[in-house]
């Protein structure tokens, strides 16, 4: 390791070859202010294309101020980080930035989370000196994703997150000088674009140009129409995040409180998407087996490796890029959508009402939920099995907006039957955990013993790809993680090119799973709070009584009373889907 | 192979071509047809002469007259007169402006008697299309020399011996850019000819693909046996097609001849070049921009280092040289740095094409010795202001260059002393400013020009540049207040010191140069109201001088909105809150009674 000597402030510092001005001056303490720049240590995320200037440091012997998250150390620099000039300089772009950002703050969605209105007050502007025109530019709503580009400032966090993370590209710096805006192809909406609805862009977006539709409206009409039963149903990374909308610590799983907090919010049933995903386990599980089995009997016909589909984001990324296997994702709905179907059926008949009458609000840690929830496939006689789905920040919106002091909430229960889950259910919400839930069913039914342990370390983590080989009492199965689409487009290369020797590939759209969801509080950069929501659900695992989804006494009783069997006609027709080519609908 | 005795250059640059150049090649050749000569006299269609003021110029070897203002019907008159009888076109000679002389060779003129033409060496003497004509005058000769006799570090420090600096603007050592990539370890390593020319009204490195392409390809070589590269790429502009087809005939030719490809020279060394398109970007002439956008990527710069030697196109070294650069390079080779080191100033050798442009008599492309004052540009070179009008100003540099002034005019031209007069050598455009022009509306339109061409990366060029412009527009409104002068002062400070690359860091130089050289100018506007120019509209009023008027009724016949008014034989007022400020009265009245104040 090559050391390089410098001052900082005055200050001596010694830092490795290769740091930045910006991560050097951390060490000893010198927090130099930085907008466009954002790093997602461990997730392969890095914006920093020293686009915004804010950063610039006074560097002896440079003719022009240096970017500080762009510029290398070098042996025996002296750097000043706040002489008169830098604060000038850091002032006066700051605020030609805001000379041309619409001051909607009293409205806008990212008000009081927003990058630029905390870097404006911390720099203490209170008058912009040059005023001018303001850029206008097209607008685009998708049913995930609102574009405000007005609201734009080039930061490109979100071009990095769609091409490089995600590598779905579908956004781009487009035209010159003061006309320049990130944009899809042609300026084509979103839906129009491969799109995933990842909500990736919006998880990075300084600003309010990327926020989620929002959608908190249209569940509290459904709240005030009384020919309504309104059901509510969370999805297991929300009770891991929520609580951060409420200043709590990241990683304090809220669960309880989130339950008592939506039956204060006035939901008739409060229901568990966790008890969907133990479903989940049933089906797919069941499915992964069917076909191993086949696979192991030489059925040629047998396509593996078998990939998760609970990720709606996922789905459509394989369903715009890699149309042709589209037949090797499981069948099975994700569990939002299983929750939507059992709801309108099942729990419909126990009330004895009408699926129309029955409205059905997710909370999810998702943007792309939103737009599945719209896929038609999912709607009978045109009524959608899930009526509205909201982000974990639009429910922390709502229980602010009903004035619920959230912290002081008592704990309380989610009702049954579609309230009761297990902990391998709870796992969904981070990389690694469905591919652990379906393990622990899959091998108590393959071997027909009991597990001895319940927890697959060697299915957990953070990095990008995990590969694992799990003993199925001397049948070894071969699983594969990925989480972030540009981790899953290598794993599914090598599908294609003949090269993946896997039976089984969970994949999250989203760095570090549901955890990391576009829906999720903004983390505006720090990984830490990911890592932390990640052990809160493996916490939340622990502490369950039933770790297995086979072992949900209600799952056992929906199969008894209503489903028949896993994968059979029933299931399949309420539980499973197909998918579709989606290359072809780019059109310009 | 016929042996002619006369050949009749035809300027084939994109001007002289403009004004029916094609037209004169062929009505020549056919009056050289109908008089029966065609194995003795032979049309030679070349590169730019530079004297486009003149253009279209024809020039007759070997006696060198030098006919100007050509058009296809002289075409039989040049034949029958001068190739025929013998007899000179006197009619068609340039005339002295001072003597009132005709001059028959340009040697003689003004216009060329200061200048040193190592660059252009070929343009406007031979036929670019004719790797023949070429290699006639040494063409590939260097490269034969460099690939046979020389190691390539030997080429490298003859370069850096030379003091041969980069062309295109910055001034970097141009040896020295050779040896860092080089030095870089790689497998593959690129050589690239930035002809993205983008300043507006220059025209240097076209005139040189146009007239001379083959310099530039024989030097790209050069520098691949030197960097260790064996491909090359050149960047141009889509919106040059005549560059681009020359470039592509001169590349055909040169593989044809074994100068570019496999094996050359039978050395092992083996170099080709591709042509690359660019959709005419300004900032795709800074060196990382340029990479993008050949990568496909938009066209926006990184923050260096990394420099392209290290990691450019494709992750690849990469070493990326103007044309102009280029051009210089086989004469340095084969007449030896010695020679060239001795041509030009201190710190900066050789020579510069400069795009002389603006309010001077003889607008052209000229090439002279750095060193040289902008007075013998402007005065002996450029023959001074047009239509007897005062110098008032000269912008170098381009569009972010500065505006130099009266006091500037005995400074040597070179890259340091530009810099240190607030401009900058730029890639040699050269605009000449008179009396009449407002330095603020100068600086206006450059900075119109910046602001769309800034690439919208970085904030401070982004949206200071725009935001410099509207406060000129105001001012230029004469809307503009004390306070504002301090403001465009420092926000263009602001955008010098924290903008992302070359473009946003020089872009304000017209504002800050003509607010340090002409202050006057800009009190005038925010406190007097006045544009002591008369060139802002917003700030001018007509009046008629009753003490000359007769009126004669004629101008509130003329004015189009009914501004004037006044009885017949008496005094004619214009309503300045009606008046549009068209100027139709003034150049209608016989009496000269109205006036711009």
């Amino acid at each position: 390791m090559e050391i390089v000597k410098l001052t900082i402030d005055n200050k001596p510092v010694v830092v490795e070859k290769g740091t930045t001005i910006l991560e050097a001056a951390k060490t000893i303490g010198v927090n130099i202010p930085s907008l466009c720049y954002m790093k997602l240590e461990d997730m392969d995320f890095e914006n920093k294309p020293g686009g915004c200037r804010v950063c610039v440091v006074e560097v002896e012997g440079r003719r022009n101020l240096a970017p500080a998250c762009k510029s290398e150390v070098t042996e025996g620099m002296v750097v000043n980080t706040h002489s008169v000039r830098v604060v000038n300089a850091r002032r006066t772009v700051m605020e030609l930035i805001l000379s041309d950002h619409p001051a909607e703050c009293l409205t806008c969605a990212k008000s009081g989370k927003c990058d630029l209105q905390t870097l404006a007050q911390d720099l203490g502007i209170r008058e912009i000196r040059y005023e001018g025109e303001q850029s206008h530019y097209k607008g685009d709503e998708s049913p995930a994703i609102i574009r405000e580009m007005d609201k734009c400032i080039m930061c490109r966090r979100c071009e990095t997150a769609c091409n490089e993370v995600q590598t779905v590209g579908v956004l781009s710096g487009i035209n010159r000088g003061f006309e320049s805006v990130v944009a899809t192809a042609f300026e084509m909406d979103l839906d129009h674009s491969a799109c995933t609805y990842c909500g990736q862009c919006v998880a990075v977006c300084p600003t309010g140009a990327l926020t989620e539709r929002d959608s908190t409206n249209k569940v509290l009409d459904a709240l005030m129409d009384p020919s309504k039963t309104v059901v509510v149903q969370t999805a297991p990374a929300v009770r891991a995040a929520l609580g951060e909308e409420f200043g709590m610590e990241p990683g304090t799983l809220v669960t309880g409180k989130m339950a008592s907090s939506l039956r204060k919010l006035g939901f008739d049933y409060v229901f568990d998407t966790d008890f969907a995903a133990d479903l989940t386990i049933m089906e797919e599980g069941t499915e992964l087996l069917g076909r191993l089995n086949k696979f192991l009997k030489g059925d040629k016909d047998v396509k593996l490796p078998i990939l998760t589909s609970c990720c709606p984001a996922w789905v459509n990324f394989f369903e715009h890029n890699f149309p042709e296997m589209k037949e090797i994702p499981s069948t099975a709905k994700s569990p939002q959508q299983m929750f939507g179907a059992i709801a309108k059926t099942y729990f419909a008949d126990q009330l004895k009402k009408k699926r129309e009458d029955l409205v059905v609000v997710s909370v999810m840690p998702c943007l792309a939920k939103k737009y599945e929830v719209s896929r038609d496939e999912f709607k009978v006689n045109g009524d959608p099995d899930v009526n509205i789905s909201i982000s974990t920040r639009e429910l922390g919106q709502m229980i602010r907006n009903a004035n619920i002091d959230f912290a002081a909430l008592t704990d309380e229960d989610f009702d049954r039957p579609l309230g009761e889950s297990t902990g391998a259910s709870v796992i969904f919400g981070t990389t690694g955990g469905v591919i652990e839930a379906a393990v622990r069913t899959a091998y108590e039914i393959q071997t027909g013993q009991e597990l001895e342990k319940v927890d697959f370390h060697e299915l957990r983590g953070m990095e990008g790809i995990r590969e694992a080989t799990i003993d199925f009492a001397g049948l070894p199965i071969r699983i594969g993680i990925a989480h972030g689409l540009g981790n899953a487009r290598k794993l599914l290369e090598d599908i294609k090119a003949g090269k993946s020797e896997f039976h089984a590939i969970e994949i999250m759209a989203c760095p570090g799973g549901c955890i990391g969801g576009g829906g999720q509080p903004y983390h505006h950069g720090n990984v830490e709070i990911l890592k932390k929501r990640q052990q809160a659900i493996y916490a939340e695992d622990a502490g369950k009584t039933l770790r297995k989804s086979h072992d949900n006494p209600y799952i056992k009783k929906l199969y008894e009373e209503f489903l028949g069997e896993p994968c059979g006609h029933k299931s399949h027709d309420l539980l499973h889907t197909y998918y579709f080519d989606k290359k072809k609908k780019i059109e310009i | 192979m016929a042996k002619y005795n006369s050949h009749i250059l035809v300027c084939g640059g994109t001007g002289c071509r403009a004004s029916q150049g094609e037209e004169i090649v062929e009505n020549l050749t056919r009056a050289i047809e109908e008089n029966g000569i065609e194995n003795e006299v032979q049309v030679v269609r070349t590169g730019c002469f530079g004297f486009c003021e003149k253009g279209p110029v024809v020039k007759i070897i070997p006696d060198n007259t030098f006919y100007v203002h050509v058009s296809p019907d002289d075409a039989s008159e040049i034949i029958a007169e001068h190739l025929v009888k013998g007899r000179k076109v006197n009619r068609l000679l340039f005339v002295d402006p001072e003597t009132q002389q005709a001059v028959s060779e340009s040697k003689d003129m003004g216009f060329y008697k200061k200048q040193l033409r190592i660059a252009l060496r070929n343009c406007g003497f031979i036929n670019p299309e004719n790797i023949e004509e070429y290699i006639a005058r040494d063409g590939y000769a260097a490269l034969g020399k460099a690939l046979t006799s020389m190691t390539p570090e030997e080429v490298i420090k003859e370069i850096m011996d030379s003091g041969l600096r980069g062309r295109g603007g910055g001034g970097f050592p141009t040896g020295l850019k050779w040896d860092l990539t080089r030095k870089v370890e790689s497998d593959v390593k690129y050589v690239v000819c930035n002809a993205d020319e983008g300043d507006p009204g220059a025209f240097m490195d076209r005139s040189i693909l146009e007239g001379d392409p083959h310099s530039v390809l024989e030097a790209m070589a050069i520098n691949g046996y030197c960097t260790g590269a064996s491909n090359g790429l050149i960047y141009i502009r889509a919106e040059y097609p005549l560059a681009i087809q020359r470039l592509k005939i001169a590349i055909d030719q040169a593989r044809e001849s074994g100068l570019l490809g496999k094996d050359i020279f039978g050395t092992g060394f083996d170099f080709d070049v591709e042509m690359r398109y660019g959709a005419g970007a300004f900032v795709c002439g800074e060196e990382t921009s340029l990479i993008h956008s050949m990568e496909g990527l938009r066209g926006e710069p990184t923050v260096k280092p990394p420099f392209p030697s290290e990691k450019g196109y494709k992750g690849k070294p990469t070493n990326v040289n103007n044309v102009e650069t280029y051009a210089n390079i086989p004469v340095i080779l084969l007449k030896g740095s010695e020679w060239f080191s001795r041509i030009g100033s201190e710190k900066s050798k050789g020579t510069k094409v400069f795009a002389l442009a603006g309010k001077v008599n003889n607008v052209g492309l000229i090439e002279v010795p750095m060193g040289t004052t902008l007075r013998e540009v402007i005065f002996d070179i450029g023959g001074g202001i047009k239509d007897g009008k005062k110098f008032k100003a000269v912008q170098t540099g381009g569009p972010s260059g500065g505006c130099l002034t009266e006091k500037h005019l005995d400074i040597p031209i070179d890259y340091d002393n530009l810099l240190q007069c607030g401009s900058m050598m730029g890639s040699g455009g050269m605009i000449v400013m008179d009396e009449d022009d407002c330095m603020v509306s100068m600086a206006k339109f450059y900075l119109d020009f910046t602001v769309e061409e800034s690439c919208g990366k970085c904030a401070p060029c982004r949206i200071g540049n725009k935001r410099l412009y509207e406060m000129l527009d105001k001012i230029t409104k004469g809307n503009g207040t004390e306070e504002d002068l301090a403001r465009l002062r420092n926000l263009s400070n602001v955008i010098k010191d924290t903008s992302l690359c070359g473009l946003g860091q020089t872009s304000p130089n017209p504002v800050l140069s003509t607010m340090e050289n002409f202050p006057e100018e800009y009190l005038a506007h925010v406190k007097d109201g006045k544009c002591p120019a008369g060139q802002c509209r917003s700030l001018m009023e007509y009046v008629i001088d009753e003490d000359k008027c007769v009126g004669c009724t004629l101008c509130s016949r003329v004015c189009p909105v009914d501004a004037i008014s006044g009885d017949k034989k008496m005094p004619h007022v214009i309503d300045v809150s009606v008046c549009i400020k068209c100027g139709a009265c003034m150049e209608k009245c016989k009496f000269g009674a109205i006036s711009v104040q």
